[in-house]
């Protein structure tokens, strides 16, 4: 039943954008990841437009301190189990804008984070990488 | 016919479990149909089922402001209404002779309970974007309602004022397909463009636009009871097909009959695929104006026989 529930989970990952305060750099490469050159609807994966449909929350940009309190009622709105998958350097660390008198520090530090991509910003083969590392963790495959 | 029987046509065959086969079988030729015209590769055949059972596993959150019955009971009765449909269609196209006198009318009300209980679920979840949903899908559903009856009207018409699908059925079997007829292509245009409003399919789903209102009267909804909606979104895609052929095409009487159902789909895929959303006044306009127009000349040419 638990391995049925995981499969089911692992194979239709919904997922829900949440920008918060990115460059749109970041946002761009993720609609990539979404058109015929790499489409991953093979694997299940599709943006829908509400968190509560979500499975994975896909947070880009550097979190400041007007967009944290939506980002955590965003979190407390999506049904779990849910992924959250910080994607580029500003959600991983603030990056350039570390040192910047709104920056509300890294996104680990108000949610939990499950999946980190590196990169400013990280190419589309680098995301779908990480959100297969995600999905390996789930089904505790190394 | 005993009462075995009829749980058995509600339960299984024409009924429940075929229903919700067939739906998930449509949504998945929906999404692969539109993953190819986009030139993509698509989901996997079994994709609408994890969907499904992704969704049960799930949790699922009720709004506070909302009425927790309403909330929750709104897509079961939604999904009943659909399998009713399916079934009376089902049944009528099995046993032509064995309907009983309106149940025409009967399957029309039980078409209408989808949009009504999308409309009661999306006021009853106390959220903005599924009120302004709900206002659109309102609006929508006016607009479409008149010129789909006098579609249907037509074909009554043209069949000697038969109110049972069965005696619709008989009639196109022996005296050929309303579809080959002027007005009945024309009333099936207006029962098309109406049904893919009623489906929320893309040049009319305003009330659902995931960009502007987050998928409107659905926003709000999470976990098992998303999933029901969306089996009684498919469900009732397959019922409409289902519908439209039995009207317009003499339904399903050889196995070759199958490939009238899937060519339907495609037309109604495509044009889902080829069309940019239109805005509420838009729609507004072509079913009132348009199809009106349409739906009226088809009624005239029904009643001097062509």
């Amino acid at each position: 039943m638990d391995r049925i529930k995981q499969n089911a989970f692992t194979k239709s990952l919904w997922v829900y954008h949440l920008a918060c305060s990115p460059c749109n750099n970041c946002d761009i490469e993720i609609l990539d990841a979404l058109t015929p050159r790499f489409d991953v609807e093979r694997f299940g994966i599709q943006l829908v437009g509400s968190p509560r449909h979500a499975d994975v929350l896909l947070v880009t940009g550097m979190v400041n301190k007007k967009v944290l309190d939506r980002l955590i009622r965003t979190y407390a709105e999506t049904p779990k189990p849910c992924l959250v998958v910080a994607v580029g350097s500003c959600a991983i660390s603030g990056n350039m804008f570390a040192d910047s008198y709104n920056f509300a520090g890294p996104l680990d530090k108000h949610i939990p984070v499950d999946v980190y991509i590196e990169g400013c910003p990280p190419k589309p083969e680098a995301i779908i990488l990480g959100i297969v590392k995600g999905i390996k963790k789930i089904r505790g495959e190394e | 016919m005993n009462f075995g029987m009829h749980i058995f046509y509600f339960v299984v065959f024409p009924g429940f479990i075929f229903t919700f086969i067939m739906g998930l079988l449509f949504n998945w030729i929906d999404r692969k149909l539109s993953a190819r015209v986009q030139w993509r590769v698509g989901p996997p055949f079994f994709q609408p089922l994890w969907d499904f059972l992704k969704l049960l596993a799930k949790d699922t959150y009720v709004p506070e402001d909302a009425p927790k019955f309403i909330y929750l009971i709104s897509p079961l009765l939604a999904l009943s209404g659909v399998v009713i449909f399916t079934t009376l269609l089902g049944v009528s196209n099995m046993f032509p002779l064995e309907g009983f006198l309106g149940d025409l009318i009967v399957a029309l009300y039980f078409l209408s309970f989808f949009p009504v209980w999308l409309i009661i679920a999306g006021s009853s979840s106390s959220n903005p974007l599924s009120g302004v949903g709900v206002s659109r899908e309102m609006a929508l559903y006016f607009a479409y309602e008149l010129p789909f009856l006098l579609g249907i009207f037509t074909v009554i018409l043209k069949s000697g004022g038969e109110l049972r699908i069965g005696n619709l059925l008989l009639y196109q079997w022996k005296n050929g397909s309303f579809l080959y007829s002027w007005s009945g292509f024309l009333a099936f245009v207006v029962v098309l463009f109406s049904m893919q409003a009623k489906l929320g399919l893309v040049p009319f789903d305003i009330g659902e636009a995931e960009q502007e209102i987050m998928t409107g009267s659905y926003a709000e909804f999470s976990g098992p009871v998303l999933g029901v909606w969306r089996l009684a979104k498919f469900s009732l895609f397959y019922g409409v097909v289902l519908f439209i052929v039995m009207l317009f095409w003499s339904g399903i009487r050889y196995p070759w009959d199958v490939f009238k159902v899937l060519g339907i789909l495609v037309v109604m895929v495509l044009l889902r695929q080829t069309n940019p959303r239109l805005r509420i006044d838009q729609a507004l306009k072509f079913f009132w104006i348009w199809m009106l127009i349409l739906g009226i000349i088809a009624l005239l040419l029904a009643v001097r026989g062509y």
